[in-house]
């Protein structure tokens, strides 16, 4: 073998502790010019706080980073832009309130005159092969295309280093292969990209070179042809069995529906125009029903009027109570990061609730039923005082559905309940569901990954282009009857 | 503006005009005869429009500017009416010993200590939050008290007129005032308000400091983020440049109004500044446009006052009713979405 070209970054000893959660370990992690490298592991791994460390957006307490010629304990954002570092984060970064352009400005540094600018940002955004129109507010780009807006961020920013932190989990399948093409095009130029993922066989597919993190500390490096799945895996999970739970689901179709609706109408989130038309649905405890839906069919303003947060503008809903409700960003909707976990458990309580007396708190019995909550679901966490943004994403999603499931809720709805989560969390969730409807719950849940509605739910119900339809073979349809349904109307 | 800013604005008058006939005739006044005199005391003839509606829109459109600045990038500078009378003290002390410069030079140096005088008033809570973490709003709204106190003093101390029998100073020199406009008591006050307000609209439009700076207001973290923007700088920045304005207002004020220091001589512009910014929902020129029209409210309240005998202060209905009704136009403007969705469904149907 030739000598390896000298690398472009290269993170060395890297330790990082938040409180009592030790996040890195002593990480080590080498990126080669040209390549693609995949960034393995599971929730809370470290995966994210490694690659913020390299885009200066976390101080490691030890460790050199070296990039170039430098060599540091730390960086800063600018220094990070300065060396070529730009990360594509999982939650969008830019203003909201910006257009598309004034957002690329922000992150460029290119002159902010209007009709120049709009120009040179529609430019380089088709020159990188991800088109946008520059002139759209940022906050009406659906999450695929923020996405997007990301990438072309960092890549007019002259970015040679690319940190992509699972790009693909709010991508569609056709999405993923063109986001793959485009990053292949940028390592060809000579840059690197590293994408942070926890699905196996995404690394295997589009990774020169793997890394695999568990709690903080490398534990398996290996090139494309040495990979073996099973090896991976075992490393990731470190060789604890995966959690997975039959689906024996206790059928009650002489109950009455707790969910019944009929012909709703919603209007989308953004005000204009109607999401959902037709919106004609039952669930009976003990379902699951799934919603299989391309994003933005109205999937989402479905479940939200089924949950009680939107209203619909016309129609007949008939909803039992309690409502859990499982928010598809638990950052900005299901929990508050600022507040403790016993905090985060309170909030939405209702008078019945055992701490509840009157109208006064009783703190201590809430924190020992945080406590207890945080023992039955599992849950990494330094203690139910510990504030909810010192969570890892699949840890807070634990403490969410702890939170509405142990409400002992009559009616489930849940959007993407497993977004974000690796193998082991996920199955986690889907026994929690799962339980739920034994427990004698209708649980109504939509995920953007296909296989995941159909291993989940007992029936499957398709909404495209606002019309919530069920398949002609009902229970028995097939995976290709239910995608090319979904794919019908859009 | 955009096209829906104006249909708020123009609600909102109507409503505060509306609210205000009503409420003078559940009063007993002759609603019709009021608001024919509030229109014939701002608009009614070329003199009223220029040496009352504009003499008291320029303090309402500096002021108002220096606030939509702050707000655009995140800081809420409610202590305009503070540094407007900072100003206008410095401007009064340096006023008073310019008499031998010619005027040009006498204004130019009497304007900068008020620009000055602004900007220190307002580097105390600047210092507070970036040192402290001290909230603006709460530091600058404070130090209105402290200001107003602080005039009280010096008309009775040590700017006090000659005869030390009035609490006021001393005119100014003659070679700091500011010329009329002929035939008119506006003063060239105007033009550095219109000037301000293009060069701010420049300044947002199309350079990257007024860039830099919406973006910290719109988006601290992602403004942050992005490396190229040191946001507690820019929000400093903002900030004292906010209140430098304010100042200037009220070196202008003296220069060109009132040519001496006393107590209440602001009739609130700086909060009512407050309104105009938002009405003009943070645009500079919006500003113009809004600051214009509570400078007419202003100018005809004194002659409603005067002609129909309903009390100035009854306006104050008409500028609380606009400022209600922006704000829950700008809080509504998700919920404006369902007249969309019930468009859509029409032309679906």
């Amino acid at each position: 073998m030739s000598a390896p070209p000298a690398p472009l970054l290269r993170l060395e000893g890297i330790e990082k502790r938040y409180g009592p959660v030790h996040a890195l370990r002593g990480a080590d992690f080498t990126l080669y010019p040209g390549e693609v490298h995949a960034l393995l592991g599971e929730n809370g791994a470290g995966k994210t706080t490694l690659m913020q460390v390299a885009d200066g957006l976390v101080r490691p307490d030890a460790g050199t980073i070296r990039v170039g010629d430098a060599e540091r304990p730390a960086l800063t954002p600018g220094e990070a832009r300065r060396f070529g570092i730009g990360m594509v984060h999982q939650h969008f970064t830019g203003i909201p309130a910006f257009t598309v352009a004034e957002n690329v400005a922000l992150a460029t540094g290119w002159p902010v005159s209007p009709g120049p600018l709009r120009e040179r940002v529609r430019h380089a955004a088709e020159q990188i092969g991800l088109p946008l129109d520059p002139d759209v507010r940022t906050g009406r780009l659906s999450v695929g295309l923020k996405q997007r807006l990301e990438i072309v961020k960092a890549v007019a920013a002259d970015a040679r280093i690319l940190l992509l932190d699972e790009p693909t989990a709010v991508l569609a399948p056709a999405e993923v292969a063109e986001l793959l093409d485009v990053i292949r095009r940028f390592t060809a130029s000579g840059g690197a990209a590293v994408l942070i993922t926890h699905k196996l066989d995404e690394a295997l597919a589009a990774a020169d070179r793997v890394t695999v993190l568990r709690r903080g500390k490398v534990v398996l490096r290996a090139l494309r042809g040495d990979l073996d799945p099973a090896g991976l895996a075992a490393a990731m999970i470190g060789g604890e069995p995966v959690v997975r739970s039959a689906a024996s689901i206790r059928q009650q179709a002489d109950e009455p529906a707790a969910i019944r609706a009929e012909a709703l109408e919603v209007a989308r989130e953004s005000g204009y125009g109607l999401a959902l038309r037709q919106g004609s649905l039952e669930v009976r405890p003990g379902e699951i029903v799934g919603i299989a839906a391309v994003e933005g069919n109205g999937q989402r303003e479905l479940l939200r009027a089924v949950a009680g947060r939107v209203l619909p503008l016309r129609g007949r809903l008939q909803v039992a109570g309690p409502v859990a409700f499982i928010p598809e960003d638990r950052i900005s909707e299901g929990l508050i990061p600022e507040l403790s976990l016993t905090e985060n458990v309170v909030l939405g309580s209702g008078r019945e609730e055992p701490w509840m007396r009157g109208g006064r708190i009783d703190w201590r019995a809430a924190e020992r039923y945080t406590a207890e909550l945080l023992r039955a679901y599992d849950v990494v966490a330094a203690g139910p005082r510990a504030p909810a943004s010192s969570l890892s994403g699949g840890n807070q999603q634990k403490v969410v559905i702890a939170r509405e499931l142990s409400r002992r809720p009559r009616v489930v709805v849940a959007e993407n309940p497993t977004r974000g989560l690796d193998l082991r969390a996920t199955a986690g969730v889907h026994a929690r569901l799962r339980e739920a409807a034994e427990a004698g719950a209708a649980v109504l849940v939509h995920s953007s990954d296909l296989d995941e509605v159909l291993e989940l739910a007992t029936r499957v119900l398709v909404v495209s282009r606002g019309v919530v339809a069920e398949p002609p073979s009902g229970e028995a349809a097939s995976r290709e009857e239910i995608g090319a349904m979904m794919l019908a109307g859009a | 503006m955009p096209r829906r800013a104006w249909v708020i604005a123009g609600t909102a008058v109507g409503l505060g005009l509306a609210v205000l006939a009503a409420g003078l005739s559940l009063a007993g006044y002759d609603a019709g005869a009021a608001l024919a005199a509030l229109w014939t005391g701002a608009f009614g003839s070329w003199y009223a429009f220029t040496s009352a509606t504009l003499v008291r829109a320029v303090p309402l459109i500096l002021i108002g500017l220096g606030i939509a600045l702050g707000f655009r990038a995140g800081v809420f500078n409610i202590g305009a009416e503070g540094q407007f009378y900072a100003g206008a003290i410095a401007a009064t002390w340096v006023g008073l010993h310019v008499g031998a410069m010619p005027a040009a030079l006498a204004i130019s140096a009497v304007w900068s200590a008020a620009l000055l005088a602004g900007a220190c008033w307002v580097a105390v809570p600047v210092g507070l939050r970036m040192r402290y973490g001290v909230l603006e709003v709460i530091s600058t709204l404070l130090l209105n008290f402290v200001a107003e106190a602080l005039v009280s003093f010096v008309v009775q101390g040590p700017l006090q007129e000659r005869q030390g029998i009035y609490p006021q100073s001393d005119p100014i020199a003659l070679s700091a005032r500011l010329p009329f406009i002929p035939g008119t008591r506006l003063h060239v006050g105007l033009f550095l308000a219109l000037g301000c307000a293009g060069v701010l609209w420049y300044l947002f439009a199309r350079t990257r400091w007024g860039f830099n700076l919406r973006a910290v207001g719109a988006g601290p973290r992602a403004a942050e983020v992005s490396g190229r923007i040191d946001s507690r700088r820019v929000t400093a920045q903002a900030l004292l440049a906010s209140g430098a304005i304010a100042g200037l207002a009220g070196g202008v004020e003296v220069t060109g109004v009132s040519y001496a220091l006393y107590q209440n001589l602001s009739p609130g512009y700086g909060f009512t500044a407050i309104a105009v910014a938002l009405l003009a929902r943070l645009h500079p020129l919006g500003v113009v446009a809004a600051g214009l029209l509570f400078g007419a409210l202003e100018a005809g309240a004194g002659a409603m006052q005067r002609d129909a005998g309903v009390p100035a202060v009854a306006v104050s209905v008409v500028e609380a009713v606009v400022l209600l009704v922006v704000v829950i136009a700008a809080a509504g403007v998700q919920r404006i979405g369902l007249v969309g969705a019930a468009r859509a469904r029409r032309r679906a149907a």
